[in-house]
């Protein structure tokens, strides 16, 4: 039954493949000569993506299934190529890094998201989807402080509960079409639900979202680079190729791009901030996929695109301040510009990027999402994106970079950032620069034709007003805006407080009823075993011996009588 | 770098005088100059979008505060008060191996 045809286009070499085996070596080499290593072998991996060109590359049959490790098209290459250029940027970040365990995690991790983005069947997907899943986890647990573990386990928790959602859904799904082949899910049923909720877990789509603000806060300085990239997008990835036009999302994802808004004016730690902020950029792309046309659809890609390139400068810029200063609370920053300015100036770069401020690179993407809102005419849509919008900028433009960097001086004296560090920061801000600039690069590289000005003057004075407006109402309102020693209640705490609560209560409540109904049991078994001791017991009476005199006498009697028989 | 930077915040004042005064040119700008979409009705007002912005933002202030006060804000120590055990057990197996991707104090 094992028949394996190999229909591998020659010169082909699965990027996952060459990264993961890649990775073996690692432990095997030291200092220098591993920096050296990481960073060429990140490039190598960058340089195979870039040189995939769209087709089947990889099939096989096995066990009877149809699987396509290698299927690369527009769709999936705009994915492939952002998740290896951040797999270099993020190697050149933690570069200084010693930590072995992180360095392969980290490859695993970036090799099985883009291993999700070639799979041309659903086995091969989950496969990577579970893979992508254990390697993430080691980039929480290696900051090795009581907090990760916890949070790390809790994450592993919520995405085995993904993972097995997806299973289920593949399975039915296989048993009613018979194919595995991974393109738009387009059949209804429970197969397509669980499917779809097992994407929306990684996506972090309200109310499943909180596994990612509870544990990228708890994750390694350099680990969160890596995770603020993947997970998400890959999940976006998924939506846009299984689920286009699936009307829910919509209103899911602008539901999601405000949840995300609300919960950063809360936030006092900056990088839960920023997860947040994944959160709200995230609701645009899934939006963009509800909608579902081909401008909604080349916008979300765009988006996923560019978000990965300054949600990682963002990241970088917060993982530098907390790396230097030891400190990762808005409360307990403040006034350090002076001494990490080029980490302020790089971090900028990003927050205008997320903002969405024309020239930089969230204008290109961002607005493209909002403009498929307005061509079919949802209002509704259009005005609660625009609300995030505004939020975006208020947060990580203002409120973030304002207490971090400026405000009330902390008294922290640190140093700058080491040079890898602002390197990485580098790169990635000029990709957000770049495209802002030159948007024609990134919209070649779309799933469909782009036909779409982004720097058009309607587009230019409502950005630029409803931004610059945001930030006249900070500056009003900043004395209410400063981060407050708290944390806010999400729904993680359904299963951090109220499960185990609730477990709690069934087993003190579940164990005196218990109690009392094995004492009303065994009340009447100990009953049974007195009556049984009465009558059998050594004083009972069935317990007595009788004399052996009467036995032969009634056996006389019982042969007298059948030879009396005997003889009628 | 760190020195420039203080000689603008030195001059904030100047710097968000001008601010202000391109963000007045733009509202006036965005009600003489007709942008050509009209697909919502709040298109073709000028200035639309700076009322959006400020509304936007104050909205979201004080509507999440609000959320935060009433209902969402907990103490710092809010989820830690029940697993002590937990965090007992990871904090003891952690120790012995020093940490290499934390923090660095302030130098």
């Amino acid at each position: 039954m094992t028949e394996t045809v190999a229909l591998t286009s020659a010169g082909w070499l699965h990027p996952s493949l060459l990264l993961i085996l890649g990775t073996l070596f690692i432990p095997l080499l030291r200092d220098r000569l591993q920096q050296v290593y990481r960073i060429a072998l990140s490039v190598i991996f960058l340089w195979t993506v870039w040189q995939t060109v769209p087709g089947v590359h990889a099939s096989f049959g096995f066990l009877g299934l149809d699987l396509v490790p290698g299927r690369a098209d527009r769709l999936s290459l705009v994915f492939a190529y952002v998740f290896s250029l951040i797999t270099v940027i993020g190697t050149i970040y933690s570069l200084h890094v010693k930590d072995n365990v992180q360095h392969m995690a980290a490859y695993v991790y970036a090799a099985s998201a883009v291993g999700v983005v070639f799979a041309g069947d659903l086995v091969t997907l989950y496969v990577f989807w579970e893979l992508m899943m254990l390697a993430s986890v080691w980039l929480i647990w290696r900051r090795r402080t009581p907090e990760s573990y916890a949070a790390g386990f809790r994450y592993l928790l919520v995405h085995a509960v993904s993972g097995v959602l997806l299973l289920a859904g593949i399975a039915l799904y296989y048993s009613q079409t018979g194919s595995l082949a991974f393109n738009q899910i387009d059949m209804g049923g429970p197969a397509f639900y669980l499917i779809l909720l097992g994407f929306m877990v990684n996506a972090a789509v309200p109310p499943l979202h909180a596994w990612l603000t509870d544990a990228y806060p708890e994750a390694t300085v350099t680990g969160a680079i890596f995770l603020s990239a993947l997970t998400t997008k890959t999940a976006v990835y998924v939506l846009l190729r299984g689920f286009p036009g699936t009307e829910l999302l919509v209103w899911l994802g602008a539901i999601m791009a405000l949840w995300g808004v609300v919960y950063a004016v809360l936030a006092n730690d900056i990088r839960r901030l920023l997860a947040y902020h994944i959160i709200s950029q995230v609701g645009y792309m899934v939006a963009g996929v509800g909608m579902g046309t081909a401008i909604a659809l080349n916008g979300s890609a765009a988006h996923a695109f560019t978000h990965i390139l300054y949600k990682a400068v963002l990241f970088m810029g917060a993982g530098a301040v907390i790396h230097m200063t030891g400190k990762s609370k808005l409360t307990e920053l403040g006034g350090i510009y002076r001494y990490m300015p080029y980490t302020f100036l790089l971090y900028m770069i990003g927050a205008f990027s997320i903002s969405a401020f024309p020239l930089f690179s969230g204008f290109v993407s961002k607005t493209m999402v909002v403009e498929a809102a307005a061509v079919d005419h949802r209002a509704w849509i259009w005005l609660m994106l625009s609300l995030a919008s505004a939020g975006t900028f208020l947060h990580t433009g203002l409120k973030l970079p304002y207490f971090t960097f400026m405000g009330k001086d902390s008294g922290l004296r640190p140093k700058e950032a080491p040079w890898n560090m602002l390197l990485a920061m580098g790169i990635a801000a000029f990709f957000c620069v770049f495209i802002g600039v030159y948007p024609a690069w990134l919209y070649s590289f779309l799933p469909s034709p782009v036909d779409y000005d982004a720097y058009s003057l309607s587009h230019l004075f409502w950005e630029l007003q409803l931004l610059l407006f945001t930030g006249l109402g900070f500056f009003l309102l900043i004395k209410h805006l400063g981060g407050e020693p708290k944390i806010s209640l999400d729904t993680d705490w359904l299963y951090r407080r109220a499960l185990p609560a609730t477990t709690g209560w069934l087993r003190r409540t579940g164990g005196t009823a218990w109690n009392a109904i094995l004492s009303l049991l065994l009340g009447g078994i100990h009953g049974v075993i007195h009556g049984l001791a009465r009558h059998h017991g050594p004083q009972g009476v069935l317990a007595r011996t009788w004399p052996t005199g009467s036995m032969v006498l009634w056996v006389a009697v019982i042969l007298a009588g059948s030879l009396l028989i005997y003889y009628l | 770098m760190g020195a420039f930077l203080e000689y603008l915040v030195k001059r904030s004042r100047l710097l968000s005088v001008l601010m202000l005064t391109f963000m007045a040119a733009l509202v006036v700008a965005d009600v003489l100059i007709p942008t050509g979409y009209g697909r919502f009705p709040w298109d073709t007002i000028g200035g639309f979008g700076a009322l959006y912005g400020f509304v936007s933002c104050v909205l979201i202030v004080v509507v999440s505060k609000a959320l935060g006060y009433a209902w969402l804000y907990r103490s710092e120590d809010y989820y830690d008060k029940r697993t002590t055990a937990d965090s007992e057990f990871s904090a003891k197996s952690l120790a012995d191996e020093p940490s290499d991707n934390g923090t660095r104090g302030t130098s």
